[in-house]
């Protein structure tokens, strides 16, 4: 994956404004985020159950079940893990399935940054990225000095990927520029690591909320801008992942920098992982169906995708003791 | 070739056994026609014979007003509304169970969408037998009829009722036509579209299902002149029309002086208003949902595109990109958008108005699209640079073909939309409520859709004014029609 | 419905039939033709779907018009109509938020499901009114029919109870009935079906819940109508069946301040009026009791009582 460098000077322009400009001042950030159009609720939800009607039958499924397992980013955020929980899923990360090697590895395991050592000695040499959480996650609500702190340690103990959250609080009381520089500063942390923001869109309540806050996250230098944490109901949508993805278009279309979208949380069935691709192919566009521009944040869903990938492979429905627990 | 190409995914056909030939359904049974003929019925997807299916003359046309009369004054005029009430709730509940196969049915002899036939057109023909199975016993409560209602009366209905459906909506169209019908108390003859018989004559076959009596329900397969007969009989007490601004006028001409009733739907040339606040992402979704649903064969379609000026450009580039995900092909996919056009002679009418607007001066453009050899087909067609003045901005084209205007101010907008002899339907894109409701009072049309287009529930009243027609099918009032 | 005739013949029957073969010497392996012992229906309360006993662990003896032992029935407490209130209002939001369609498609359902279970009713009808076979079955025709009227309701209130307004100014106004929320029922004592289902059908079509006080002398056919309810569509907790002695457990449903209305038709006349002052703490929506004819249409008063009209104005102004 190419690390595109994020450039803070006023090169960059959106709409005609530059970008200096419009995030000189809160007013003139919250004058550009709520100029953006609005998103109507009923029009995007049908839109998004639409596209939920496409039948994605033989060689098309076969092809997006093994984009889709190219795409998960296997997770495992629970205060319970050990090191020997992480081990196994870096194994079932590179080998999801132990008895077909033509079955593809995902792209990147998950973890909290105490686990990232282990999963960085477990995965060397396999090409699957290490993303770590950060910033107090998954509530974000810590001092800044905390959440960088905890940025580097990720960053230092050989994660290539950051999964950050934004200030929600500060978000929805209106202090974009506040969200911003935190997610600026977030990313000089990383250094050439990707950062991934997510948004937590089942707290942000409003798909304009949703969209704002999702070009607040590019402006501010997002590589890729995440639905939920996983841990609020409810997470990724269908819908809430068409607003993003039309944001990310547009984004595209206005700077040339293209960022990447990643749906986390709630999306447990093969169907499902269809679906989102769906959505993508015809929102967005090809150039998002890649690893590089489009994750799936889940756990449960790669044995499903597994046990599909079985039955399109042999005709015959597989079951829980034909794929291997994490 | 596309990263992501979906592979076929057709709907089983399976399900539908289409007969050889059919007959006309007069008295509760299939009978051969006395002194009419018969004609082929087409799928114009592929131009595959369907079925020979017969054509009405005067004889059958007079047998099946005559049985509709006996029902009505013999059983289905004195029966208590509540027991017409289970009558139609069968009907309704048969219709639910075959839906899979009436879907089926209906894109193969029509050429929509399997997945428009599957998930709005034969559902809203269930409901529609729903909702009106509901008043029958419950008129009193209607607020209707001629004069105060003393208590405890319930209005009457009129009698026989003849009708004639199009082709574009042909299961639909029937039950907007007999559900409000039946349950008011009348009885019906009904004459479906000459090239999209079959998912009438399925009813008929639902009616018997149904233990329905003989004779409330008649089926009179045929083309113009059928429908010029049962206009004209005498026996007719009230006529309900559905089809083209020119037949209507005809019709109107027919039964001026007699004491038929008449209701009228025609044609539309529906304004789609843009404003520069409009919700863009979901008003592309509305401009495409609005004219090239059902091929564009839809009299409320929104086939005047009435754009801010100030934001058409970004706009049209916007429609354009999502104009190129459309997928035109076999009706029968799950996957396909836009499906055949009806039959040669509506492709031929589409291709002579395109044609005139690119001579006018209008320029055209179209997605990159693969047509099918065999079969009738148009690539959805987008037109710019289009003034009032163009016949394609005032000529209903009935197929999948937008005209593109501008506007500056609100009040040319409205402007614009009325001025046009139809009066059908229109639709308002903005995020401002006040603005909505100011445009919706002038809009001179039935039916104003705000932020979405093309919605239908069997509660809601839809009918034109001006040239698209006169009376309301749909809701309490749509029942008016129907009582005396 | 245990038929006791048959049980007490059957049981004399068997015994005298072992006793002959027994000294008749013979190896007996099945008893000459006795008739089939039946499997006694449970009456338990219906709550959240649910049919759990009373958590007093009471019950009462149900006899039929003529005495007989029909049953023993749940004997409701305050607790159960506790719980019951509790399930009522949580499935406020999931049935006042359904379509109209939805409401009128479950209703119907219902239907045909009494349909199904005609002879039931007819037998339960019978014992607990003392009416003969045909006029009992002349009530279970009503009563279905009766529940077939008001399910065509559940799309057509709102255009018969609501309207634009037009008002003197530039402004959009709109008037909506929307249903007031958890409506307690004390059902009529007589009329154990027809007038049951007269009291519940109005109430639920238009989107509240219910907490029902069956007669507390007929209370079998609300049971049977629960169980065709647990089996249908009809998400748990939207109708709550609370069988006992309505004189027990109607105050407590009358004081409840979770409770938005209150149809007092089956309460003695003392009753009611103690039930209508203690309803009055939170102003709760009052039905009062009323000469009814269960035979005659009902009009839209039933459905007005428990509906609220909300309007709403909005400017209209480019």
């Amino acid at each position: 994956m190419t690390v595109t460098a994020r450039s803070t000077t006023a090169t960059e322009r959106v709409g005609g404004a530059d970008l200096a400009d419009l995030t000189r001042s809160d007013s003139a950030l919250r004058t550009f985020l709520h100029g953006l159009p609005g998103v109507d609720q009923v029009g995007a939800e049908a839109r998004a159950a639409m596209l939920a009607t496409r039948s994605i039958k033989t060689t098309a499924k076969q092809w997006a079940i093994d984009l889709a397992i190219r795409m998960v980013d296997l997770t495992t955020l629970e205060g319970a893990d050990t090191p020997g929980k992480v081990r196994a899923l870096c194994a079932k990360a590179r080998q999801p399935d132990p008895t077909d090697p033509t079955c593809p590895p995902v792209a990147a395991v998950c973890v909290y940054p105490s686990m990232v050592p282990v999963a960085v000695e477990e995965l060397r040499g396999s090409g699957i990225h290490v993303a770590s959480v950060a910033t107090a996650f998954p509530s974000g609500q810590a001092p800044l000095d905390v959440k960088l702190a905890d940025t580097r340690a990720a960053v230092a103990a050989g994660a290539d990927e950051v999964d950050m959250v934004i200030n929600r609080g500060a978000f929805l009381a209106g202090r974009y520029l506040q969200v911003l520089e935190e997610i600026v500063a977030v990313k000089e942390a990383c250094g050439t690591a990707h950062l991934k923001v997510i948004l937590e869109t089942g707290e942000l309540a409003t798909y304009d909320n949703v969209r704002r806050a999702s070009w607040l996250a590019m402006l501010a230098g997002a590589d890729f801008i995440k639905t939920s944490t996983g841990k609020v109901s409810p997470a990724a949508t269908l819908p809430v992942t068409l607003v993003m993805l039309e944001a990310v278009r547009d984004y595209r279309a206005a700077t040339g920098r293209q960022v990447g979208v990643k749906p986390a949380g709630g999306i447990r069935a093969s169907k499902d992982a269809i679906r989102y691709l769906v959505v993508v192919n015809e929102t967005a566009g090809e150039d998002w169906l890649d690893p590089d521009w489009f994750r799936f944040g889940a756990s449960t869903l790669l044995n499903d995708l597994l046990m599909q990938r079985m039955r399109m492979i042999t005709g015959r429905y597989a079951g829980p003791d034909y794929v291997t627990l994490d | 070739m596309p990263a992501f190409e979906y592979a076929p995914a057709p709907e089983s056909r399976s399900i539908v056994d289409i007969r050889s030939s059919y007959g006309l359904f007069i008295n509760g049974s299939f009978v051969d026609s006395q002194d009419g003929g018969s004609r082929k019925s087409i799928n114009p997807a592929t131009e595959e014979v369907l079925a020979e299916v017969a054509e009405a003359g005067p004889a059958d046309i007079d047998a099946a007003v005559r049985a509709a009369r006996a029902a009505f004054e013999g059983v289905w005029g004195r029966m208590s509304g509540a027991n017409r009430a289970k009558y139609l709730y069968r009907l309704a509940r048969i219709i639910q169970e075959r839906s899979r196969e009436l879907a089926v049915l209906e894109s193969i002899d029509n050429g929509k969408p399997i997945r428009e036939s599957r998930d709005v057109d034969i559902p809203l023909v269930a409901a529609h037998f729903f909702y009106y199975a509901g008043w029958a016993d419950k008129l009193a409560y209607a607020g209707l009829g001629r004069g105060p209602q003393p208590s405890g009366t319930t209005p009457r209905p009129i009698g026989v009722a003849g009708q004639i459906i199009p082709w574009n909506f042909p299961m639909l169209m029937l039950a907007w036509k007999i559900a409000p019908a039946l349950a008011t108390g009348n009885t019906v003859v009904l004459k479906p579209a000459e090239t999209t018989p079959l998912t009438a004559l399925a009813f008929a076959e639902i009616c018997q299902q149904a233990e329905l009596p003989p004779g409330v329900v008649n089926i009179v397969t045929g083309g113009g002149e059928t429908g010029r007969m049962l206009v004209e009989h005498p026996g007719v007490d009230k006529v309900a029309f559905t089809g083209s601004t020119e037949v209507g006028r005809a019709i109107a001409r027919a039964v001026a002086g007699t004491r038929k009733r008449l209701t009228l739907e025609l044609g539309g040339k529906a304004a789609n208003i843009v404003f520069d606040d409009a919700p863009i992402d979901q008003a592309v979704e509305g401009i495409v949902n609005g004219i090239f649903f059902n091929q564009g064969h839809v009299c409320c379609a929104g086939s005047r595109l009435l754009v801010q000026e100030s934001i058409a450009d970004e706009l049209l580039a916007s429609l354009k990109r999502r104009m190129a995900t459309l997928r035109v092909g076999d009706p029968l996919d799950k996957n396909t958008d836009i499906g055949a056009i009806n039959s040669a002679a509506q492709l031929e009418k589409i291709r002579e108005l395109s044609a005139a607007g690119e001579q006018e001066g209008a320029q055209r453009w179209s997605p990159p699209c693969e047509l099918p050899a065999r079969g009738f087909w148009f690539a959805p067609t987008i037109f710019t640079g289009v003034s009032q003045a163009h016949r394609i901005a005032r000529e209903e084209i009935f197929g999948p073909v937008l005209s593109v205007l501008t506007f500056r101010t609100p009040a040319e907008a409205v402007e614009k939309a009325n001025n046009t002899p139809y009066g059908l339907s229109a639709g308002i894109w903005t995020e401002k409520g006040s603005r909505i409701l100011a445009i919706a009072d002038k809009l001179r049309a039935g039916v104003v859709w705000a932020n979405t287009f093309n919605r239908f529930d069997p509660t809601s009243p839809f009918g034109g004014y001006k040239e698209s027609g006169y009376g309301r099918e749909g809701g309490r009032h749509g029942l008016e029609a129907y009582l005396a | 419905m245990p038929d006791t005739e048959q049980i007490r013949k059957a049981a004399s029957a068997k015994d005298s039939t072992k006793t002959r073969s027994r000294s008749a010497g013979t190896a007996v392996a099945t008893e000459p033709a006795a008739p089939r012992l039946a499997v006694r229906k449970t009456y338990k309360l219906f709550i959240g779907g649910a049919f759990p006993r009373s958590e007093s662990g009471r019950s009462y003896v149900v006899t039929s018009a003529t005495g007989d032992f029909l049953a023993n029935a749940a004997l409701g407490s305050r607790k159960d109509v506790r719980d019951a209130v509790r399930a009522a209002r949580a499935a406020v939001a999931g049935w006042s938020g359904a379509t109209a369609y939805n409401r009128g498609q479950v209703l119907y359902r219902i239907a045909e499901m009494l349909e199904g279970r005609r002879d039931q009713f007819v037998a339960e009808v019978r014992a607990g009114e003392g009416l003969d076979r045909a006029a009992a079955e002349r009530v279970v025709d009503a009563a279905i029919d009766r529940w077939v009227w008001y399910a065509g309701w559940s799309d057509k209130i709102a255009q018969v109870y609501g309207n634009a307004n037009p008002v003197a100014g530039p402004y959009f106004n709109l008037t909506t009935p929307e249903p007031t929320g958890v409506v307690g029922i004390v059902a009529p004592n007589d009329s154990s079906l027809l007038g049951l289902v007269s009291v519940v059908a109005p109430v639920v079509v238009t989107g509240n819940t219910a907490v029902v006080l069956p007669s507390v002398d007929r209370p079998l056919p609300a049971i049977t109508l629960a169980e065709v309810l647990a089996t249908s569509d009809l998400p748990a907790g939207v109708i709550n069946v609370i069988t006992g002695r309505v004189a027990e457990t109607a105050p407590w449903l009358a004081s409840h301040m979770d409770v938005n209305g209150i149809d007092l038709t089956g309460a003695e006349p003392e009753l009611a009026v103690e039930l209508e002052v203690a309803a009055a703490e939170n102003l709760k929506r009052v039905l009062r009791p009323r000469e009814e004819d269960w035979w005659a249409e009902p009009g839209l008063d039933r459905m007005l009582a428990f509906l609220e009209a909300k309007t709403v104005w909005h400017p209209k102004g480019v």
